[in-house]
Protein backbone atom coordinates (compact mmCIF):
# COMPACT_ATOMS: atom_id res chain seq x y z
CA UNK A 1 0.00 0.00 0.00
CA UNK A 2 2.52 2.82 0.76
CA UNK A 3 4.98 1.53 -2.14
CA UNK A 4 2.01 2.12 -4.16
CA UNK A 5 1.03 5.42 -2.63
CA UNK A 6 4.94 6.62 -2.83
CA UNK A 7 4.91 4.80 -6.62
CA UNK A 8 1.32 7.18 -7.84
CA UNK A 9 2.51 10.19 -5.90
CA UNK A 10 5.90 10.23 -7.80
CA UNK A 11 5.99 14.19 -9.75
CA UNK A 12 6.19 11.35 -13.21
CA UNK A 13 3.88 8.71 -13.00
CA UNK A 14 1.25 11.60 -11.27
CA UNK A 15 1.93 13.94 -14.64
CA UNK A 16 0.94 10.80 -16.31
CA UNK A 17 -1.77 9.17 -14.73
CA UNK A 18 -4.05 12.14 -13.84
CA UNK A 19 -4.13 12.54 -17.54
CA UNK A 20 -6.35 9.60 -17.68
CA UNK A 21 -8.47 10.20 -14.81
CA UNK A 22 -9.34 13.91 -15.56
CA UNK A 23 -12.01 12.53 -18.03
CA UNK A 24 -13.63 10.41 -15.62
CA UNK A 25 -14.18 12.96 -13.80
CA UNK A 26 -15.04 15.61 -16.30
CA UNK A 27 -17.75 14.23 -18.73
CA UNK A 28 -19.34 12.72 -15.98
CA UNK A 29 -19.77 16.26 -13.81
CA UNK A 30 -20.98 18.09 -16.87
CA UNK A 31 -23.86 15.13 -17.39
CA UNK A 32 -24.87 15.53 -13.90
CA UNK A 33 -24.40 19.34 -13.59
CA UNK A 34 -27.37 19.40 -16.87
CA UNK A 35 -29.09 17.00 -15.31
CA UNK A 36 -29.28 18.38 -12.06
CA UNK A 37 -29.90 22.62 -12.95
CA UNK A 38 -32.60 21.05 -15.33
CA UNK A 39 -34.61 19.21 -12.66
CA UNK A 40 -33.73 22.14 -9.89
CA UNK A 41 -35.53 24.90 -12.45
CA UNK A 42 -37.67 23.19 -14.40
CA UNK A 43 -38.96 19.56 -12.96
CA UNK A 44 -39.21 20.03 -9.33
CA UNK A 45 -42.30 21.92 -7.34
CA UNK A 46 -42.46 25.34 -5.75
CA UNK A 47 -41.48 25.46 -1.98
CA UNK A 48 -44.86 26.17 0.05
CA UNK A 49 -43.47 29.30 1.62
CA UNK A 50 -40.46 30.35 -0.47
CA UNK A 51 -42.21 29.74 -4.23
CA UNK A 52 -39.72 29.45 -6.63
CA UNK A 53 -37.28 31.41 -4.85
CA UNK A 54 -35.78 28.14 -3.03
CA UNK A 55 -34.38 26.99 -6.07
CA UNK A 56 -31.38 28.90 -5.85
CA UNK A 57 -30.32 26.23 -2.77
CA UNK A 58 -29.81 24.00 -5.71
CA UNK A 59 -26.60 25.55 -5.88
CA UNK A 60 -25.97 27.19 -2.92
CA UNK A 61 -26.05 24.51 -0.76
CA UNK A 62 -23.52 21.88 -2.84
CA UNK A 63 -21.32 25.01 -3.11
CA UNK A 64 -21.27 25.71 1.21
CA UNK A 65 -20.20 22.39 1.72
CA UNK A 66 -17.69 21.75 -1.03
CA UNK A 67 -15.88 25.11 0.19
CA UNK A 68 -15.66 23.31 3.63
CA UNK A 69 -14.96 20.07 1.97
CA UNK A 70 -12.14 21.84 -0.34
CA UNK A 71 -10.27 23.19 2.54
CA UNK A 72 -10.41 19.70 4.39
CA UNK A 73 -8.90 18.20 1.61
CA UNK A 74 -5.92 20.82 1.31
CA UNK A 75 -5.25 20.93 5.30
CA UNK A 76 -5.00 17.13 5.29
CA UNK A 77 -2.93 17.42 2.09
CA UNK A 78 -1.06 20.11 3.73
CA UNK A 79 -0.51 17.47 6.98
CA UNK A 80 0.73 15.03 5.11
CA UNK A 81 3.05 17.53 2.52
CA UNK A 82 4.06 18.83 6.39
CA UNK A 83 4.80 15.57 7.73
CA UNK A 84 5.61 13.31 4.70
CA UNK A 85 7.68 15.81 2.47
CA UNK A 86 5.36 14.79 -0.63
CA UNK A 87 5.96 16.83 -3.30
CA UNK A 88 1.93 15.94 -4.49
CA UNK A 89 0.85 16.50 -1.56
CA UNK A 90 1.59 19.97 -1.29
CA UNK A 91 0.76 20.51 -4.78
CA UNK A 92 -2.71 19.66 -4.47
CA UNK A 93 -2.84 21.58 -1.51
CA UNK A 94 -1.88 24.26 -3.23
CA UNK A 95 -3.59 24.02 -6.47
CA UNK A 96 -6.62 23.60 -4.49
CA UNK A 97 -7.08 27.10 -2.42
CA UNK A 98 -8.31 29.07 -5.80
CA UNK A 99 -11.15 25.99 -6.12
CA UNK A 100 -12.38 26.39 -2.26
CA UNK A 101 -12.34 30.11 -2.49
CA UNK A 102 -14.58 30.02 -5.82
CA UNK A 103 -17.36 27.57 -3.70
CA UNK A 104 -16.89 29.79 -0.79
CA UNK A 105 -17.62 32.84 -2.72
CA UNK A 106 -20.22 31.46 -4.65
CA UNK A 107 -21.86 30.02 -1.21
CA UNK A 108 -21.77 34.04 0.12
CA UNK A 109 -22.93 35.16 -3.58
CA UNK A 110 -25.88 32.77 -3.77
CA UNK A 111 -27.21 32.93 -0.05
CA UNK A 112 -27.36 36.52 -0.54
CA UNK A 113 -29.26 36.75 -3.35
CA UNK A 114 -31.56 34.56 -1.32
CA UNK A 115 -31.52 36.15 1.74
CA UNK A 116 -32.71 39.47 -0.16
CA UNK A 117 -36.26 38.50 -0.54
CA UNK A 118 -36.35 36.02 1.87
CA UNK A 119 -35.12 37.57 5.23
CA UNK A 120 -35.40 41.19 4.09
CA UNK A 121 -31.48 41.59 3.87
CA UNK A 122 -28.32 40.67 2.17
CA UNK A 123 -26.30 40.05 4.78
CA UNK A 124 -26.09 39.69 8.67
CA UNK A 125 -23.27 39.24 11.14
CA UNK A 126 -24.39 35.93 12.63
CA UNK A 127 -22.14 32.94 13.44
CA UNK A 128 -22.99 31.32 10.24
CA UNK A 129 -22.24 33.75 7.53
CA UNK A 130 -19.70 35.26 9.71
CA UNK A 131 -17.60 32.02 9.37
CA UNK A 132 -18.37 31.12 6.13
CA UNK A 133 -16.97 34.62 5.20
CA UNK A 134 -13.44 33.83 7.89
CA UNK A 135 -13.19 30.98 5.52
CA UNK A 136 -13.42 33.10 2.15
CA UNK A 137 -10.29 35.09 4.18
CA UNK A 138 -8.58 31.55 5.37
CA UNK A 139 -8.16 31.24 1.64
CA UNK A 140 -7.54 34.44 0.51
CA UNK A 141 -4.47 34.23 3.57
CA UNK A 142 -3.74 30.85 2.42
CA UNK A 143 -3.08 32.21 -0.99
CA UNK A 144 -0.77 34.96 -0.30
CA UNK A 145 1.29 33.55 1.99
CA UNK A 146 1.88 30.93 -0.51
CA UNK A 147 3.07 33.75 -2.91
CA UNK A 148 5.14 35.75 -0.28
CA UNK A 149 7.70 33.25 -1.03
CA UNK A 150 10.04 33.01 -3.75
CA UNK A 151 11.16 29.35 -3.03
CA UNK A 152 8.30 26.79 -3.05
CA UNK A 153 9.00 24.57 -0.01
CA UNK A 154 9.14 27.36 2.26
CA UNK A 155 6.00 28.36 1.05
CA UNK A 156 4.69 25.06 1.06
CA UNK A 157 5.76 24.96 4.84
CA UNK A 158 4.06 28.69 5.59
CA UNK A 159 1.26 27.67 3.88
CA UNK A 160 0.75 24.04 5.85
CA UNK A 161 0.74 25.81 8.75
CA UNK A 162 -2.07 28.49 8.30
CA UNK A 163 -4.14 25.75 6.76
CA UNK A 164 -3.50 23.29 9.51
CA UNK A 165 -4.42 26.23 11.88
CA UNK A 166 -7.28 27.21 10.10
CA UNK A 167 -9.16 23.84 9.98
CA UNK A 168 -11.00 24.72 13.49
CA UNK A 169 -13.22 26.84 11.31
CA UNK A 170 -15.05 24.21 9.97
CA UNK A 171 -16.81 22.96 13.11
CA UNK A 172 -17.28 26.18 13.61
CA UNK A 173 -19.35 26.63 10.35
CA UNK A 174 -21.31 23.21 10.69
CA UNK A 175 -22.26 23.57 14.51
CA UNK A 176 -22.66 27.42 14.19
CA UNK A 177 -26.23 27.02 13.27
CA UNK A 178 -26.60 24.26 16.71
CA UNK A 179 -24.51 26.41 19.06
CA UNK A 180 -25.62 29.69 18.48
CA UNK A 181 -29.25 31.71 17.92
CA UNK A 182 -28.35 32.44 13.94
CA UNK A 183 -30.68 33.89 11.63
CA UNK A 184 -29.46 30.99 9.01
CA UNK A 185 -31.23 28.20 9.15
CA UNK A 186 -30.40 24.45 10.59
CA UNK A 187 -29.39 21.74 8.59
CA UNK A 188 -32.08 20.05 6.30
CA UNK A 189 -30.22 17.11 6.03
CA UNK A 190 -26.57 16.93 7.28
CA UNK A 191 -27.20 15.70 10.66
CA UNK A 192 -27.32 12.26 12.15
CA UNK A 193 -31.21 12.57 12.43
CA UNK A 194 -31.81 13.71 9.13
CA UNK A 195 -29.79 11.93 7.20
CA UNK A 196 -32.44 9.13 6.81
CA UNK A 197 -35.37 11.33 7.06
CA UNK A 198 -34.50 14.69 5.18
CA UNK A 199 -36.57 18.10 6.20
CA UNK A 200 -36.55 18.65 2.16
CA UNK A 201 -39.45 16.90 0.71
CA UNK A 202 -38.81 13.51 -1.51
CA UNK A 203 -40.19 15.09 -4.21
CA UNK A 204 -37.47 17.96 -4.37
CA UNK A 205 -34.72 16.77 -3.22
CA UNK A 206 -33.24 14.68 -6.06
CA UNK A 207 -31.55 17.30 -8.14
CA UNK A 208 -29.46 18.27 -4.80
CA UNK A 209 -28.18 14.93 -4.36
CA UNK A 210 -27.16 15.18 -8.48
CA UNK A 211 -25.69 18.64 -7.89
CA UNK A 212 -23.21 17.48 -5.03
CA UNK A 213 -22.19 14.77 -6.79
CA UNK A 214 -21.43 17.19 -9.88
CA UNK A 215 -20.11 19.61 -7.62
CA UNK A 216 -17.48 16.89 -6.03
CA UNK A 217 -16.53 15.69 -9.86
CA UNK A 218 -16.04 19.42 -10.65
CA UNK A 219 -13.24 20.00 -7.85
CA UNK A 220 -11.84 16.13 -9.08
CA UNK A 221 -11.46 17.49 -12.12
CA UNK A 222 -10.31 21.11 -11.84
CA UNK A 223 -7.92 19.93 -8.70
CA UNK A 224 -5.87 17.35 -11.03
CA UNK A 225 -5.60 19.93 -14.02
CA UNK A 226 -4.45 22.75 -11.98
CA UNK A 227 -2.16 19.90 -10.46
CA UNK A 228 -0.59 19.16 -13.46
CA UNK A 229 0.35 22.58 -14.83
CA UNK A 230 2.15 23.19 -10.99
CA UNK A 231 4.02 19.93 -11.72
CA UNK A 232 5.55 20.57 -14.67
CA UNK A 233 6.24 24.12 -13.42
CA UNK A 234 7.85 22.94 -9.98
CA UNK A 235 9.75 19.43 -12.14
CA UNK A 236 10.80 22.13 -14.68
CA UNK A 237 14.51 21.04 -14.32
CA UNK A 238 14.00 17.48 -13.84
CA UNK A 239 14.68 15.30 -16.99
CA UNK A 240 11.21 13.84 -17.40
CA UNK A 241 10.12 17.08 -17.79
CA UNK A 242 12.84 18.18 -20.10
CA UNK A 243 11.94 14.97 -22.12
CA UNK A 244 7.67 15.59 -22.12
CA UNK A 245 8.58 19.06 -24.41
CA UNK A 246 11.78 17.28 -26.52
CA UNK A 247 9.44 14.89 -27.68
CA UNK A 248 6.91 17.24 -28.64
CA UNK A 249 7.52 18.62 -32.27
CA UNK B 1 12.89 10.97 18.14
CA UNK B 2 13.48 11.16 13.79
CA UNK B 3 13.00 14.25 11.96
CA UNK B 4 9.26 12.71 10.46
CA UNK B 5 8.49 12.00 14.25
CA UNK B 6 9.09 15.43 15.36
CA UNK B 7 7.05 17.85 12.51
CA UNK B 8 4.43 14.82 13.68
CA UNK B 9 4.49 16.07 17.48
CA UNK B 10 4.80 19.44 15.42
CA UNK B 11 1.15 19.81 13.42
CA UNK B 12 -0.35 18.03 16.92
CA UNK B 13 0.92 20.55 18.75
CA UNK B 14 -0.56 23.40 16.26
CA UNK B 15 -4.17 21.37 16.00
CA UNK B 16 -4.26 21.76 20.07
CA UNK B 17 -3.02 25.00 20.51
CA UNK B 18 -5.50 26.22 17.43
CA UNK B 19 -8.62 24.36 19.43
CA UNK B 20 -7.38 25.60 22.56
CA UNK B 21 -7.22 29.21 21.25
CA UNK B 22 -10.71 28.95 19.74
CA UNK B 23 -12.33 27.38 22.77
CA UNK B 24 -11.09 30.14 25.46
CA UNK B 25 -12.09 32.92 22.47
CA UNK B 26 -15.77 31.36 22.38
CA UNK B 27 -15.64 31.10 25.99
CA UNK B 28 -14.60 34.64 26.13
CA UNK B 29 -17.44 36.05 23.84
CA UNK B 30 -20.35 33.96 25.23
CA UNK B 31 -23.77 35.14 24.84
CA UNK B 32 -22.55 38.23 22.44
CA UNK B 33 -21.88 35.43 19.91
CA UNK B 34 -25.64 34.79 19.56
CA UNK B 35 -27.33 36.65 16.67
CA UNK B 36 -30.45 37.17 19.06
CA UNK B 37 -32.35 37.16 22.41
CA UNK B 38 -35.81 34.60 22.89
CA UNK B 39 -38.57 36.29 24.87
CA UNK B 40 -37.53 33.71 28.09
CA UNK B 41 -33.98 35.76 27.80
CA UNK B 42 -35.38 38.93 27.69
CA UNK B 43 -38.02 38.45 30.64
CA UNK B 44 -35.19 36.84 32.60
CA UNK B 45 -33.10 40.03 31.89
CA UNK B 46 -30.43 38.51 30.09
CA UNK B 47 -30.92 41.36 27.46
CA UNK B 48 -29.53 44.91 27.49
CA UNK B 49 -31.89 47.47 29.16
CA UNK B 50 -31.90 50.97 27.32
CA UNK B 51 -29.74 49.38 24.31
CA UNK B 52 -30.95 48.20 21.24
CA UNK B 53 -30.67 44.12 20.73
CA UNK B 54 -32.50 41.42 18.74
CA UNK B 55 -35.81 39.58 19.49
CA UNK B 56 -36.64 36.26 17.87
CA UNK B 57 -39.12 33.89 18.06
CA UNK B 58 -42.42 32.69 16.54
CA UNK B 59 -45.10 35.25 15.36
CA UNK B 60 -48.51 34.72 17.30
CA UNK B 61 -51.11 33.39 15.52
CA UNK B 62 -53.92 36.01 14.93
CA UNK B 63 -51.87 38.23 16.70
CA UNK B 64 -51.00 40.98 13.38
CA UNK B 65 -53.12 43.95 13.14
CA UNK B 66 -51.84 46.60 10.49
CA UNK B 67 -52.51 50.45 10.81
CA UNK B 68 -51.25 51.92 7.12
CA UNK B 69 -47.88 51.30 7.69
CA UNK B 70 -47.67 50.55 11.28
CA UNK B 71 -47.80 47.05 12.09
CA UNK B 72 -48.28 45.25 15.70
CA UNK B 73 -47.78 41.82 16.49
CA UNK B 74 -46.71 39.61 19.27
CA UNK B 75 -43.72 37.31 19.09
CA UNK B 76 -43.27 33.90 21.38
CA UNK B 77 -41.40 31.32 22.18
CA UNK B 78 -43.79 29.09 23.71
CA UNK B 79 -42.50 29.85 27.10
CA UNK B 80 -43.19 33.86 27.07
CA UNK B 81 -44.36 36.33 24.41
CA UNK B 82 -43.23 40.19 23.54
CA UNK B 83 -45.72 42.43 21.86
CA UNK B 84 -44.10 44.38 19.16
CA UNK B 85 -44.87 47.32 17.03
CA UNK B 86 -43.13 47.91 14.00
CA UNK B 87 -43.57 50.76 10.88
CA UNK B 88 -41.97 49.86 7.83
CA UNK B 89 -41.77 47.35 4.92
CA UNK B 90 -42.20 43.39 6.30
CA UNK B 91 -39.89 40.94 4.13
CA UNK B 92 -41.84 38.03 1.91
CA UNK B 93 -42.02 35.63 4.35
CA UNK B 94 -43.57 37.16 7.21
CA UNK B 95 -46.51 35.81 8.66
CA UNK B 96 -48.26 34.61 11.16
CA UNK B 97 -46.66 31.40 12.85
CA UNK B 98 -42.79 32.13 11.24
CA UNK B 99 -40.09 32.88 12.81
CA UNK B 100 -38.58 36.35 12.95
CA UNK B 101 -35.80 38.61 14.26
CA UNK B 102 -36.40 41.77 14.73
CA UNK B 103 -33.76 44.37 15.92
CA UNK B 104 -35.40 47.59 18.08
CA UNK B 105 -35.44 48.28 22.36
CA UNK B 106 -37.97 47.97 25.12
CA UNK B 107 -40.35 50.88 25.44
CA UNK B 108 -42.79 50.18 28.08
CA UNK B 109 -43.25 47.00 27.60
CA UNK B 110 -43.40 47.12 24.46
CA UNK B 111 -40.39 45.97 21.64
CA UNK B 112 -40.36 48.71 19.51
CA UNK B 113 -38.58 47.40 16.04
CA UNK B 114 -36.32 49.12 13.71
CA UNK B 115 -35.99 46.40 11.07
CA UNK B 116 -37.80 42.89 10.89
CA UNK B 117 -36.10 39.66 9.56
CA UNK B 118 -37.76 36.38 9.00
CA UNK B 119 -36.15 33.61 9.27
CA UNK B 120 -36.54 30.56 7.23
CA UNK B 121 -36.88 27.00 9.08
CA UNK B 122 -35.01 24.09 7.46
CA UNK B 123 -37.93 22.06 6.15
CA UNK B 124 -38.61 22.41 2.42
CA UNK B 125 -42.19 20.83 0.92
CA UNK B 126 -44.32 21.42 -2.24
CA UNK B 127 -47.82 23.52 -1.17
CA UNK B 128 -49.70 20.19 -2.36
CA UNK B 129 -47.59 18.48 0.72
CA UNK B 130 -47.98 21.49 3.44
CA UNK B 131 -51.64 21.20 2.47
CA UNK B 132 -52.00 17.59 3.05
CA UNK B 133 -50.09 17.73 6.25
CA UNK B 134 -52.29 21.03 7.36
CA UNK B 135 -55.67 18.66 6.91
CA UNK B 136 -54.17 15.94 8.42
CA UNK B 137 -53.23 17.88 11.66
CA UNK B 138 -56.82 19.72 11.99
CA UNK B 139 -58.46 16.23 12.20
Amino acid sequence: MWKWIQAFASPQNFYVTSKKIIPWFLYPCIALCVVGVYGALFVVPPDYQQGETYRIMFVHVPSASMSMFVYFIMAVASGIGLIWQIKLANVVAKVSAPIGASFTFLALLTGAVWGKPMWGTWWVWDARLTSELVLLFLYLAYMSLGNAFDNPKTASKASAILAIVGLINLPIIKYSVEWWNTLHQGASISTVEKISKPAIDGSMIWPLFVMFVAFGLMYGALMLMRARDEMLIREQNTRWVKSIFKEAP
Amino acid sequence: MTKRQNRMVFVALLIAGAILAIYLLLQALGSNTNYFFSPTEVVQGKAPIGKSFRLGGLVVDGSVKREGMKVNFDVTDNTNSFSIEYVGILPDLFREGQGIITTGSLSRGTFVATEVLAKHDENYMPPEVADALKNSSNK
